[in-house]
């Protein structure tokens, strides 16, 4: 099962490192990241693998909205599916 | 990996313009309910509702967290209580709507549509006994939503029911006269009622549907609104498709949401409603929509026009995206829960007669509009008789939510509070149509009603 992590805010030194470390807490693998810029905001995002998740998706998600907080950046964590299905027929 | 594009562009939608999933509305038949014993008929509705609806809010809330989209609202539709509780009198179904405010609070949802009757006909005791009912059972209650449908086009217009609505709607504005005559804002009047309308005040679950049942209403006016000022200056062709597309992809996340809140909750998935569903925030407005199009403000020339394409956008890009659509699926014009209609009616644009017009190409009809406290009920019936006839020989839903406020008149507002928002009280017109609503009888069903 994957999901994806979104991470949308002011570029500035070790946000990859704090997402990542986040991740490797709960056991999600990061499969792939891609970076872009959306109008004025840096935007990053983490296709991660959470087969192994340590707890359940819910405080794992929770978990790194407010990491995200506290280096004040947005962070969601969302399904993959909801991707799939509004993108793809 | 999926596209990191399509990636932003969901997250832009719900980050920054109010893409949400409205409602999720779990139906529940209370046909096996019924008992000649009061108070029997009172727990077991009330063991019913719990009992079916105990995880529906946490499944909801789970489901948010997992998919990262907010579900505005966890309701419940019954079984028309005219059916459930035919022996009971006024008093008994006072007592009735308690008990289902008393289940809806223990269940943490925020409504529960059901106190209903069909009498497009006549009406059978049971419908005249709930109906009596209607202004104590919506002035003791907060989450108690009531509807009565009064005509079909099969049916005709029960112009007996219409003119007693009037009176019916009078009374439930003068028992909540304390704040700003709320109880309307839970009753409304309807021809062609749908079966499995996830929305309230109109919620109620048919005759014909499943012991329990999931349904689910989409929203997102505001990314609506957003793609059309993207698109720019293009030709109708253009906007349309526009439209299209972008309700393609709403409405695959209610499918998504229905399908998998239908496997959780052990009840199975029923329709997407494609309602455009407007809130008073900014950013979510169905008249902003309209303004995007080329139109000063809504109300002005060109709107019923610009609805219509609107409407149909919708429909065919969501039915595209789910695999069964129904409710009332078509853009709400709701005057108090839509900022931008809030503000074209304050200026005098958005009239009522302009509102009128705009239900016969979209989706319910004149819905939360304040009107003056001192309207008299054969006015009301009358605002009534008219929406009804649209409803009947346009062969569509039409329904009619108005509050006359209590104390009020043009020039003052009135104040609902919360999704139900506010507005300014609205001119009605000074003539009477007395004689005619007194009449009394039906109105033949049109010819077209004649199918077979």
């Amino acid at each position: 099962m994957k999901a994806v992590v979104t991470v949308i805010g002011k570029d500035k030194v070790g946000i990859i490192a704090m997402a990542s470390r986040e991740c490797a807490r709960f056991g999600v693998n990061i499969i792939d990241i891609s970076q872009t810029v959306m109008r004025e905001y840096f935007a990053m995002i983490m296709l991660v693998e959470i087969d192994n998740l340590a707890c359940d998706f819910s405080s794992f998600a929770s978990a790194m909205k407010t990491a995200g907080e506290e280096s004040g950046v947005d962070i969601r964590v969302m399904h993959e599916d909801i991707f799939n299905t509004m993108h793809k027929i | 990996m999926i596209n990191v594009h399509d990636i932003l562009e969901t997250v832009e939608m719900i980050r920054e313009k109010n893409l949400d999933i409205r409602t999720v509305t779990m139906g529940i038949s209370l046909f096996d309910c019924i008992s000649d014993d009061k108070e029997r008929l009172k727990t077991k509705i009330y063991d019913k509702i719990t009992r079916s609806a105990k995880d529906l809010v946490s499944v909801c809330e789970e489901l948010e967290r997992m998919y990262g989209i907010p579900i505005v609202n966890k309701r419940i539709s019954v079984t028309p209580l005219s059916y459930i509780g035919a022996c009971l009198s006024p008093a008994g179904y006072v007592e009735l709507a308690r008990t289902l405010e008393r289940a809806a609070i223990d269940l943490g949802v925020n409504f529960i549509g059901g106190f209903s009757a069909h009498v497009q006909k006549g009406e059978t005791i049971g419908a005249k006994n709930l109906i009596a009912a209607i202004p104590e059972a919506l002035s003791c209650t907060d989450r108690i939503c009531s509807s009565i449908n009064v005509a079909t086009t099969k049916a005709g217009i029960n112009m007996d029911a219409v003119k007693k609505m009037g009176e019916v709607i009078k009374q439930t504005a003068e028992l909540t006269r304390d704040r700003d005559s709320i109880g309307c804002a839970k009753l409304v009047v309807f021809a062609n009622i749908p079966e499995d309308n996830p929305f309230m005040a109109g919620a109620v679950h048919g005759i014909g549907e499943p012991d329990t049942v999931i349904n689910v209403g989409v929203s997102g006016p505001g990314v609506v609104a957003a793609a059309i000022k993207e698109a720019g200056a293009c030709d109708f062709s253009v906007l349309a498709e526009t439209v299209k597309r972008i309700a393609f992809k709403i409405t695959r996340v209610g499918q998504l949401i229905a399908v998998e809140a239908s496997r959780r909750l052990g009840a199975p998935y029923g329709i997407v409603d494609l309602s455009l569903a407007p809130t008073p925030a900014a950013g979510d407005s169905v008249a902003e929509i309209l303004e995007n199009m080329g139109l000063e403000m809504a109300g002005a020339h060109g709107t019923t026009a610009a609805l219509a394409l609107l409407n149909d956008a919708v429909k065919k890009g969501g039915v595209m995206a789910s695999n069964h659509v129904g409710g009332l699926s078509g853009a709400f014009i709701p005057v108090s829960e839509d900022r931008g209609m809030i503000a074209a009616a304050s200026d005098g644009v958005l009239t009522l007669d302009k509102l009128e017009a705009m239900t016969a190409v979209c989706s319910v009809g004149l819905d939360m509009i304040a009107i003056p406290g001192d309207t008299p009920a054969s006015t009301i019936s009358g605002i009534i008789a008219d929406e009804i006839s649209i409803g009947v020989v346009n062969n569509k839903t039409t329904a009619v939510r108005v509050i006359p406020v209590v104390g009020k008149g043009v020039g003052e507002s009135a104040e609902f509070g919360g999704l139900l928002g506010y507005a300014p009280i609205m001119p009605v017109k000074e003539k009477s149509c007395e004689a005619f609503i007194g009449r009394g009888g039906r109105i033949p069903a049109p010819i077209h009603s004649l199918k077979n």
